[in-house]
């Protein structure tokens, strides 16, 4: 089943267009990632999703409801993490999280609210007012706030702007177990390496427009593969292996990277290289990560 | 929607706790003020109302400063939670939820009515003291009590709603909320004053609440207590009217 369907969404402020016509398709149970750098429409998208924000055109469906007209039963399978850092100074932990849980319909909750800030670790922070909190602890609140209600669809907006190293991992760790119990989990984040780590497919945005949207090892594999970086203590690189050295890597005398998709495509190279008579003095295997794939992405404007 | 809803419920009472955890601000504060207007203005205007010679003037003040203190405070809390929502962020805790349009309505201005009517009883308290009070249709007292405070319960969420800055607000509250609250007759009879401003006061929705209020005490009023209800019950429709249909635009909260 799909958990948010996005059909040609277009938002546009004055005469700056923040979406341009997008449109995704995000399955029951993925952990997604939407990234790109500021300004590209990620909070835009997000808070269309959530129904803060009318889109121009086009339409957007939590599990099947649509977020304008439906908006009651859309709201409610969802779980928004807000990235702005904002808080009700007039409650304490608890009263917050009892009060976010009955806007959710949801009367008794305290069984669910303790173990989240268990999760979380809020609990010793139960009664203590809002005001009174460290920013990290107000992020974690946030959170709390957001999964409630357990929606079946959580959307976190940079959850992890800013905080230490401490709450993200508590934070993934939580994240984590609730997308392996079923939750659809969106998340857009500047930090690519934890993308990475997290999401299994990725939808990059820029001006506006997905330019890219595609598994997350798909992704990898189909921008640039692997790298093998040789240094030649003698010799040269054979004409036959020229055709892999990436176009965009420089060649530092005689040290070379070359393009490789799999493992198996090592030995081959270094058999030429000894048949050759060259000899290596140093050699590193550098895979590809999904900063090189964003910055490569960004720069061309898409695939 | 429902009263039952448990998404009601819960907006009525974080609105209502909201003011009760400043009580001293919210609910002393404007208490004493309508105290010192009674000492002040019951010691210069001693004797009757020329208009009603068999009342008071202390008694017949006593009435209009309890009905502007609820009217003040009923506007005040909506429109000030509405404001600081808006300006802190902590709006959207509201708007992400599935509430509705009329849940969020009734809860704020609920909420706006129980610290209008808590002002209005600790003003009736400490006042009634200085009078001999009659109560000759209670009634009338309770019915335009609850009126007036939902009606600025109501006018305050459009006013929270509409304003971007507290100075537009404070604005709304000072050249809107404010005159049209002191030229209703809480300090005066408008029957005392030339024919063109009494023609003038009959268009300010503000007199039929503080006039029919007033009839519930002394059994007399500048018009008849069945037509200010009628304006007061058109005056609330309406502006519940306009209320609802910002919230389902979304005008200024969703962009």
């Amino acid at each position: 089943m799909t958990a948010i369907q996005i059909n040609r969404v277009e938002k546009s402020y004055k005469s700056l267009k923040a979406l341009g016509g997008v449109s995704l398709a995000i399955e029951e149970g993925e952990f997604f990632g939407l990234l790109g750098p500021n300004g590209a429409g990620k909070t835009t998208l997000i808070s269309t999703i959530a129904g803060l924000i009318r889109p121009d055109a086009g339409s957007v469906s939590i599990h099947g409801h649509d977020v304008v007209t439906d908006f009651r039963a859309a709201r409610g399978k969802l779980g928004v993490v807000p990235q702005e850092l904002v808080f009700d100074p007039f409650f304490t932990v608890r009263e917050t999280l009892r009060l976010q849980s009955g806007y959710f319909g949801l009367k008794n909750n305290d069984k669910w609210i303790d173990e989240v800030m268990g999760n979380l670790d809020l609990t010793n922070k139960a009664d203590a007012n809002m005001r009174s909190l460290s920013g990290g602890m107000k992020r974690r609140v946030l959170v709390a706030q957001a999964l409630v209600h357990k929606p079946p669809v959580i959307v976190l907006d940079e959850p992890t702007a800013g905080v230490d190293v401490e709450l993200r991992q508590t934070l993934w760790k939580f994240i984590s177990r609730l997308n392996r119990e079923g939750h659809t989990v969106v998340l857009t984040t500047h930090y690519l390496e934890e993308a990475q780590a997290m999401c299994q497919r990725v939808a990059m945005l820029k001006s506006g427009q997905v330019v890219a949207l595609d598994t997350m090892s798909a992704l990898i594999r189909r921008i640039s593969g692997s790298q093998l970086i040789v240094h030649l203590a003698s010799g040269d690189l054979p004409d036959d292996l020229r055709h892999l050295v990436s176009h965009d890597e420089h060649q530092n005398g005689n040290k070379y990277s070359l393009r490789v998709n799999e493992y198996s495509d090592v030995e081959p190279i270094l058999a030429r290289l000894r048949a050759s008579g060259a000899v290596i003095d140093e050699m590193q295997l550098l895979q590809a990560d999904l900063e090189d794939i964003f910055l490569q992405i960004m720069d061309k404007g898409s695939l | 929607m429902s009263f039952a809803s448990v998404g009601f419920q819960t907006l009525l009472y974080k609105e209502t706790l909201r003011f009760w955890k400043v009580a001293t601000q919210t609910v002393a504060a404007p208490v004493l003020t309508a105290m010192l207007y009674l000492l002040i203005f019951g010691h210069v205007l001693r004797g009757p109302v020329a208009e009603y010679p068999d009342i008071t003037y202390t008694s017949f003040l006593i009435p209009g400063l309890v009905m502007m203190s609820i009217l003040q405070n009923s506007f005040a809390n909506s429109s000030s939670s509405l404001i600081q929502s808006k300006i802190t962020g902590n709006l959207v805790f509201i708007l992400l939820p599935p509430l509705s349009h009329w849940e969020i309505i009734s809860a704020y201005a609920l909420a706006s009515v129980v610290r209008g009517l808590a002002v209005g009883a600790g003003v009736f308290i400490v006042t009634v003291w200085f009078a001999d009070l009659s109560f000759v249709a209670p009634l009338w007292i309770v019915l335009f009590a609850v009126m007036g405070a939902a009606i600025l319960g109501l006018l305050g969420i459009i006013a929270g709603i509409w304003a971007d800055k507290f100075d537009q607000l404070a604005a709304f509250q000072n050249f809107l909320i404010m005159p049209a609250t002191f030229l209703a007759g809480v300090f005066y009879s408008v029957k005392s004053l030339p024919p063109f401003w009494q023609a003038v006061s009959h268009f300010n929705p503000f007199f039929y609440m503080i006039d029919g209020f007033r009839y519930g005490f002394f059994g007399k009023s500048d018009v008849s207590p069945w037509i200010s209800l009628a304006i007061v019950a058109v005056f609330f429709t309406l502006l519940a009217t306009v209320a609802v249909n910002l919230l389902k635009r979304g005008y200024k909260l969703r962009h």
